[in-house]
């Protein structure tokens, strides 16, 4: 037995060894299996799970979710984690409504990924500056946040204007916009991830930060550069919010749950909690098992007590799976 | 006990401007008053720096404090005969949570921030379920005693809090302790010298739970039945511990300073409400005090030895 | 040496942390400074960017007016009815009604929905009842209310999660099916009819006026309050604030409890410790209330005029402690009404274009009327549910 952990211990997998999205096939398969499920369960239920309705509702409940876990993703793969996401996305909305209807659309984007960008330096600063957990640097940054929040804003502020709110609702065909969207940075996540250096980089820091300092790279950087686009990401997520809801709201970020469900659906998706394994394409299976699970769950009106233990129980079998293969080679 | 000193001195300083903002603080019974007000978080802290100073989270407990609160409300149903019965069912359900966390975190090998996360879900879930969705029943005055009442001038909760600490310093003191730290500091090293890690950390989890029993057994005393009793405690344990200068990954903290931290941070909720500024900045101050505190912990050992060696494990 | 360096940011950083701190000890401390009776600044704070004058006034006036309806209905009154024609709904039965529900995560959604549960049984003519539950997320109820359209509805029931947020979702609903909002509204003329209480004002001036009178001037009165920012909530403060601001009484604190019982019990502890003697309690909603209430008790002091909600512990608490109380409510029996109101919109017939429903007060002389042994302690009284099917097991009570 003992043997057994030094062996797990010792084997840590190259950078580059497993492919980007060798880890996510069980999710998809998994996907795979839900839709079918799903699609019997609503069958049985008298529904139609593949009506347009369905479809595209299932696309925009997971766009903004998908988008703060795509960033996630990276922080995690780096060996980090963001617990700031979920205030950062509401600071966000709030930003880009505000923004937005005194000085245009134009302004109220940059104003808002100029915000994000610094918040997300600051977390990576402090995570590489001043030696504190990723854990605490984050759920500090976040209570910074929360209290900003508290003290500026008292309910929904700032008006989007109608033709930024058709990124939230206009579709092509089956496909809303916001799905558009983040596939769109689903994919720049993923070339960044495969084909470029830093791609290669964040995999080495998140596999093993000191191999990665002593064959090289500049590991505070990376860490920064991946907290950077993960806050990125949650301001992107924010400003599709306040396309959806017209204006910017100063709890659509922590009612959404997107700190915790975007660690979740990272992890449903097969990368690896301590970093240096896994993907985007995981993340996004992730993310879609969920909103499948969700509109399930939706068709049969199954109350929301329910659905917490459902989520629970899949989210912890779903790991037990990862680590039985992971250890089973 | 030295490493100790940058949170008792924190502590002191927090304490004394409690003191000056309100005189009262300084009698017997103001004193008193914050410690039974403290002692929920500081034995939950107790319970959680077992579990991160063996290397691991854990994120169920706040949702584990409201279970066990809502639970002994429809257990007990006002009726007095029912305290202690019901009070043992808490704590062997505390246990049995722990054991699952601490089962699937070792033999599942699920990262124990996964495995916690999904038990914050189940049980929070779970319990609404189990009553259909707000709380049933009541406490009885005998149960509330022990987070409301005293004895003489001493509450219940004080004198629960100091066996409590006892005996986790007593524990920390004994074998199990030294092969915890071993295990958090280097799990592969304490593996090899013949520490049984799965066990260790297993214990360690079932200890997290039954110190959420306990802090739910005060809590409700405290404050009654509530559906969002242990709402958020999750965070703010870690938080405490990790101010105590206990370091998330394992290996290296006391438990005394993990407990100093919960004090630390009840205090700093009563200073920042005595002076005012609840409500509006005092999550932004909270924010800042959290990453200052640890930052300034892990500049430290600079100028001290980073830590002991580890120490020697024989099988 | 990049240590050097890490000691000049977490430096950096403290010196940024350390003005703060100063700086809100500088803010006039509420408690230490002398305060001074009416006619000099307030501690009240400004008055909420919620408030709007016409509602308050309005809100006030018809606390005293009788509402229209059958007596022994509350939930089918309603006070200063406008009418409006809803022919072009009629259709005949059976009927499919859907709801898009803002979440079931507090005890007075709780007791709501399962009232509005039995009331659906009620009715045979509802073949189909659908039901999505946002889990107080705007995002998912914007969703939700998209799918619903899709689910071939007779009629939409929407209680939305923020109102001006869900505004353009439920525009877009209008067009397609006869809409009913209930609890919180929306900023738009286009629903058929919107149901609710009185409101907030007038919650809140209840208690606020109940302490003016019991509360001999110069009194210290704390406020506690759960969140900011929430609408129907701030209503409430700025009535009460209005009615504080107004008398001789001396508001020593307003404090954010965020619901949290232990949390309330440690704040009134605190005011009470510092001031030696609080005399009267205002809260903008019940939850907590008995634990203010222990607050005192533990302090071995008589609790203070108090208000609280319909509540059962605190309706329980206030029998068995002979508390000088008082509890304006929020009626959970404002469930029922979007059912009925939906099968009259069905049906042709006419409905108040905007349904305010009675808002009673319960008072030292009608609280054994109210007060139900049995009921699980978060149960509300005025669930107006006493008579219906499932009583009271489906409320966690007891026969």
């Amino acid at each position: 037995m003992t043997q057994h952990i030094a062996t797990l211990w010792a084997k840590r997998p190259t950078p580059r060894g497993l492919a980007v999205d060798s880890p996510a096939r069980p999710v998809f398969l998994a996907l795979g299996l839900m839709l079918v499920v799903g699609w019997l369960l609503f069958t049985i239920d008298g529904g139609q799970f593949f009506s347009q309705a369905n479809i595209v509702g299932i696309q925009q409940r997971s766009a903004a979710l998908g988008i703060v876990a795509v960033g996630q993703t990276l922080a995690i793969l780096a060996g980090s984690l963001d617990l700031s996401v979920a205030f950062l996305i509401s600071l966000s909305s709030l930003i880009a409504a505000e923004t937005m209807a005194e000085y245009g659309v134009l302004a109220g984007i940059g104003a808002t990924l100029v915000v994000s960008a610094v918040v997300g330096l600051v977390n990576g600063l402090v995570i590489t500056r001043l030696k504190v957990h990723a854990f605490i640097a984050t759920l500090g940054v976040a209570l910074i946040i929360k209290g900003v929040l508290e003290s500026r804003y008292d309910g929904p502020a700032g008006h989007v204007p109608e033709s930024f709110q058709r990124i939230g609702f206009d579709r092509i065909g089956p496909v809303p916009v916001s799905a558009l969207l983040w596939l769109a940075i689903a994919v720049a996540a993923w070339f960044l991830l495969s084909r470029t250096t830093l791609g290669y980089r964040i995999f080495a820091v998140g596999g093993d930060p000191e191999v990665a300092r002593l064959s090289g790279v500049r590991t505070d950087r990376v860490i920064v550069t991946t907290h950077v686009l993960c806050s990125l990401a949650a301001g992107a997520a924010g400003l599709l919010l306040a396309a959806r809801l017209g204006a910017g709201a100063p709890t659509v970020g922590t009612d959404g749950g997107y700190d915790l469900e975007s660690v979740a659906a990272v992890v449903l998706g097969g990368t690896a909690l301590a970093g240096g394994r896994g993907g985007v394409a995981g993340t996004v299976g992730g993310v879609l098992l969920l909103a499948v699970l969700d509109s399930s769950f939706n068709q049969l009106e199954i109350n929301s007590f329910a659905k917490d233990v459902v989520r629970g129980v899949v989210l912890v079998a779903a790991l037990a799976v990862y680590a039985r293969r992971r250890y089973a080679r | 006990m030295r490493r100790n000193l940058p949170i008792f001195g924190v502590l002191t300083v927090l304490l004394v401007a409690i003191a000056i903002a309100n005189p009262y603080f300084l009698e017997p019974q103001g004193f008193l008053a914050f410690v039974k007000r403290a002692a929920p978080l500081a034995i939950l802290a107790a319970g959680q720096y077992f579990v991160i100073v063996s290397g691991e989270f854990d994120l169920s407990v706040g949702s584990l404090v409201t279970a066990e609160v809502v639970i002994a409300a429809r257990l007990v149903d006002g009726d007095p005969g029912a305290t202690w019965p019901v009070i043992a069912l808490l704590l062997a359900f505390g246990a049995l949570v722990g054991a699952v966390n601490g089962l699937v975190t070792t033999l599942l090998r699920v990262p124990s921030f996964i495995v916690t996360l999904g038990m914050l879900l189940i049980l929070s879930g779970a319990v609404s379920l189990w009553t259909d969705g707000s709380p049933r029943g009541a406490l009885s005055e005998q149960f509330r005693q022990f987070g409301r009442g005293t004895i003489g001038p001493v509450p219940w909760s004080a004198l629960i809090l100091g066996a409590v600490v006892a005996y986790v310093v007593w524990l920390m003191r004994a074998d199990f302790g030294r092969t915890l730290v071993a295990t958090g500091d280097n799990q592969t090293a304490a593996a090899l010298s013949g520490v049984r890690v799965h066990r260790v950390k297993t214990i360690a989890f079932v200890l997290s739970g039954l110190s959420a029993a306990v802090c739910a057994i005060l809590l409700g005393g405290f404050a009654g039945v509530s559906a969002q009793v242990g709402q958020g405690l999750e965070f703010q344990v870690i938080t405490a511990v990790v101010l105590g200068g206990v370091v998330l990954g394992g290996g290296r903290g006391s438990v005394a300073a993990a407990i100093a931290g919960a004090f630390t941070l009840q205090a700093l909720f009563t200073l920042l409400n005595l002076h005012g500024i609840s409500g509006a900045l005092e999550f932004t101050v909270q924010g800042l005090i959290l990453i200052v505190a640890v930052a300034l912990g892990t500049l430290q050992p600079s100028w001290r030895p980073r830590r002991r060696k580890p120490p020697a494990l024989t099988s | 040496m990049p240590l050097d360096r890490r000691y000049v940011l977490a430096a950096a950083a403290l010196a940024t942390l350390l003005p703060l701190s100063a700086c809100t000890t500088d803010k006039p401390d509420s408690a230490s400074s002398p305060r001074s009776s009416a006619g000099t600044k307030k501690n009240t704070g400004d008055q909420s960017k919620f408030f709007v004058q016409a509602d308050y006034d309005a809100q006030l006036a018809m606390r005293s007016k009788t509402a229209t309806g059958p007596a022994e209905k509350p939930w089918e009154q309603a006070i200063d009815p406008q009418m409006v024609d809803t022919a072009r709904y009629k259709k005949a039965g059976p009927y499919h009604l859907c709801f898009s529900n803002a979440a079931t995560n507090n005890p007075w959604r709780q007791v709501g929905w399962k009232t509005m549960q039995a009331e659906v049984a009620t009715h045979p003519e509802i073949k189909e009842f659908t039901v999505l539950d946002a889990e107080g997320k705007d995002d998912k109820q914007i969703s939700d209310i998209a799918e619903l359209q899709a689910k071939g509805c007779d009629a939409l029931i929407v209680s939305p999660n923020t109102t001006t947020t869900l505004t353009p979702a439920v525009k877009a609903a209008c067009g397609k099916v006869p809409v009913i909002v209930f609890d919180r509204g929306v900023q738009a003329d286009c629903p058929v009819t919107f149901i609710k209480p009185i409101g907030g004002y007038a919650f809140g001036a209840e208690g606020a006026e109940f302490l003016k009178q019991k509360v001999k001037p110069k009194g210290k009165i704390l406020a506690l309050r759960i969140l900011p920012g929430v609408d129907v909530l701030e209503t409430r403060w700025s009535a009460a604030k209005i009615a504080f601001d107004n008398s001789e009484l001396d508001v020593v604190g307003v404090e954010f409890t965020e619901g949290d019982a232990a949390k309330t019990k440690s704040i009134v502890t605190n005011y009470i410790q510092r001031h030696g003697k609080i005399d009267g309690v205002w809260m903008d909603a019940g939850a907590t209330a008995v634990a203010a209430a222990e607050a005192f008790e533990d302090a071995g002091q008589p609790v203070p005029p108090i208000n609280g909600e319909d509540q059962q512990d605190f309706l329980q608490k206030w029998k068995d402690a002979k508390l000088t109380a008082i509890a304006p409510t929020y009626p959970t029996y404002q469930w029922r009404t979007p059912i009925i109101a939906a099968l009259k919109v069905l049906g042709g017939e006419s409905v108040p274009k905007v349904w305010n429903l009675p808002q009673p007060t319960i008072t030292q002389d009608n609280l054994d009327s109210y007060l139900k042994p049995g009921m699980p302690p978060l149960h509300y009284a005025l669930c107006g549910c006493e008579d219906m099917a499932g009583y009271p097991q489906n409320w966690g009570g007891k026969k």
